[in-house]
């Protein structure tokens, strides 16, 4: 007799805690008229020019296989990309591998490098899935928290204090997802030193490179030292607005592509054909584009940070991405409080800092990926949100006075 | 005119939207209101900032809806003023809601707005065929307008399709 399904699955994955947004998406989800801080893409729709050249190769037949490493002629593109942006060299023919998305990419570095028992570094607050990747591909993520005190930058000791002899790997991202905090060249060459001297290899998600407003972007891998280290990870999703499409890319030493090819052929093939042609068309014609949507996403940021900081929400001034992190420690609300309470309230949602790892906690994640006018009004709710809660905290000090 | 980098923000911000308080410029631009004010009173002074008018679909508006047509004109120059004399006489007339001068097979390019076909027609014949330099016309009728000034008319099916929250 067949006994419970669960008796079935694999422990590993029994044991995967579901993404920490789940049970709040489906209560914003419920609810309508909501004003949505809480979406992790752009508010643009892909740039027409992309979307018709995909179009047209579906209508040209382009429906086959295509390399395991993707179009050779995306792989140029993405290397010339590469190398005029941030001046980082790849070969196209076998250091380049498009991917589906590059959530993808993340996962075919970990299952490259790591063996058993392996460690990450993950630098919390982070993307929610880069933990459950290293699990899944045997290894063991270890949080490295940063402090709101220096805007989330992660320091050298940080690191320091995180490394055992089981430490293989680091997982960077900058700008971050939640905090949009930016690292800068002198800070990442600080961290490049610990780097070195432990022998590390570094996973670094650069998928907001193109959003960044205060300073020009530095690709980890283009510090001395760092390229035969580092395994470059980015994609279109956020700077071309293309997230649906799922393509991403890494770019990493040979001896590591290689591998990751074998696991991309097994696993998926190649990303979709007909969609690389949409690729192409966004890194040889569309970078304008790229340029506008980064100018305004630059005005939304100033705009709902300063907004913040004057209705009493501390807010540090992130350097990239299109995310907020403000404290609501304020407010003596857990930030899974905060953010029921003013989506039940006012209809606004924002994601509770929790989600993204326990130094999170306190904060939530207010996307500014939405039009100017959604968030002008999004500012007045939470403006109103704010003053209810002050009025009944003033409310309760006088009737506590006046017993 | 050489612009700053703030100046060029502030007008584009108004480019996309007039009606957004200075207010909030000032805090997309991190200036103060006042420095915002002064860069749109320059840029208003100074004529960059020709006008600020509302884009309006007419017709969507019973008995407002107006026929537009578009004029091709031949035109000979005159020795001293060019086109400019003869464009002058033909955008004085307030039905003329733009006029262009323009490289290739013809010379002056009128769009017109008129209530009916025959208010249009004359003002082809009676006002625009009987000036001096005026050597030919062709109207071409607008059946429908589907994008002006870069924007979109008609149904917006661009709605935001994104999930409420995503990781």
């Amino acid at each position: 007799m067949m006994k419970e399904h669960k008796h079935y699955l694999a422990e590993m994955v029994k044991e995967l805690k579901p993404s920490g947004i789940r049970k709040f998406f489906d209560l914003a989800a419920s609810i309508k008229g909501v004003i949505s801080l809480g979406v992790g893409e752009p508010d643009f729709v892909t740039p027409w020019s992309i979307r018709e050249a995909a179009i047209l190769s579906l209508e040209e037949g382009y429906t086959s296989y295509t390399a395991n490493p993707g179009l050779l002629e995306l792989r140029q593109e993405i290397s010339s990309y590469l190398q005029k942006r941030f001046g980082v060299k790849y070969n196209p023919v076998d250091q380049v591998i498009v991917t589906v998305g590059a959530s993808q990419a993340i996962d075919l570095s970990f299952r490259a490098i790591l063996n058993p028992g392996d460690e990450v570094l993950i630098i919390e607050p982070a993307f929610v899935s880069y933990a459950p990747l290293v699990t899944l591909a045997g290894g063991k993520p270890v949080p490295v928290s940063t402090h709101p005190s220096n805007g989330f930058k992660l320091t050298p000791e940080q690191i320091e204090n995180a490394i055992t002899t089981k430490t293989k790997a680091i997982l960077l991202c900058s700008p971050n997802n939640p905090t949009g905090t930016y690292l800068n060249k002198e800070e990442l060459i600080k961290i490049a030193a610990v780097i070195e001297k432990h022998d590390l290899l570094v996973v670094s998600d650069e998928i907001y490179a193109e959003l960044t407003y205060d300073e020009e972007y530095t690709s980890f891998s283009s510090l001395e030292g760092m390229y035969d280290r580092t395994i470059l990870i980015n994609g279109f999703s956020k700077g071309f607005a293309m997230t649906g499409w799922r393509l991403g890319f890494l770019a990493a030493p040979k001896p590591f592509t290689e591998q990751m090819v074998k696991i991309l052929q097994y696993t998926t093939m190649c990303a979709p054909h007909m969609l690389q042609h949409g690729a192409i068309e966004a890194l040889r014609n569309t970078y304008h584009e790229v340029e506008s949507m980064r100018r305004s996403y630059r005005r939304r940021r100033n705009y709902i940070v300063q907004s913040l900081n004057n209705m009493g929400l501390d807010c540090y001034t992130p350097g990239g991405a299109f995310y907020v992190f403000p404290s609501i420690k304020k407010t003596g609300m857990t930030s899974e409080q905060f953010a029921e309470e003013l989506l039940l309230a006012e209809k606004v949602a924002v994601v509770p800092g929790s989600a993204f790892g326990e130094s999170g906690e306190g904060y939530v994640r207010c996307s500014y990926a939405t039009s100017m006018e959604q968030l002008q009004e999004a500012v007045k709710r939470i403006k109103r949100f704010m003053d209810s809660l002050e009025s009944k905290a003033n409310r309760a000090q006088e009737v506590y006075s006046n017993n | 005119m050489r612009l700053s980098g703030d100046e060029l923000e502030v007008l584009s911000i108004l480019e996309e939207n007039h009606r957004i308080p200075v207010e909030d410029i000032a805090l997309m631009v991190n200036s103060s209101v006042d420095d915002v004010n002064a860069v749109i009173k320059k840029l208003e002074d100074e004529k960059v900032i020709v006008s600020y008018p509302a884009l309006i679909d007419w017709s969507k508006v019973a008995g407002k809806e107006n026929i537009v047509a578009m004029i091709d004109v031949k035109v000979t120059p005159k020795r001293g003023v060019g086109f400019d004399e003869v464009a002058e006489r033909i955008y004085r007339f307030p039905e003329v809601t733009s006029l262009y001068l323009m490289s290739g097979a013809y010379d002056l390019s009128i769009t017109i707005e008129g209530k009916t076909m025959s208010e249009i027609a004359r003002f082809v014949s009676e006002k625009l065929s009987t000036i001096d330099n005026v050597i030919s016309t062709t109207t071409h009728f607008m059946l429908k307008k589907y994008k002006h000034d870069g924007v979109i008319f008609g149904e917006n099916n661009e709605r935001d399709r994104r999930m409420v929250v995503s990781p």
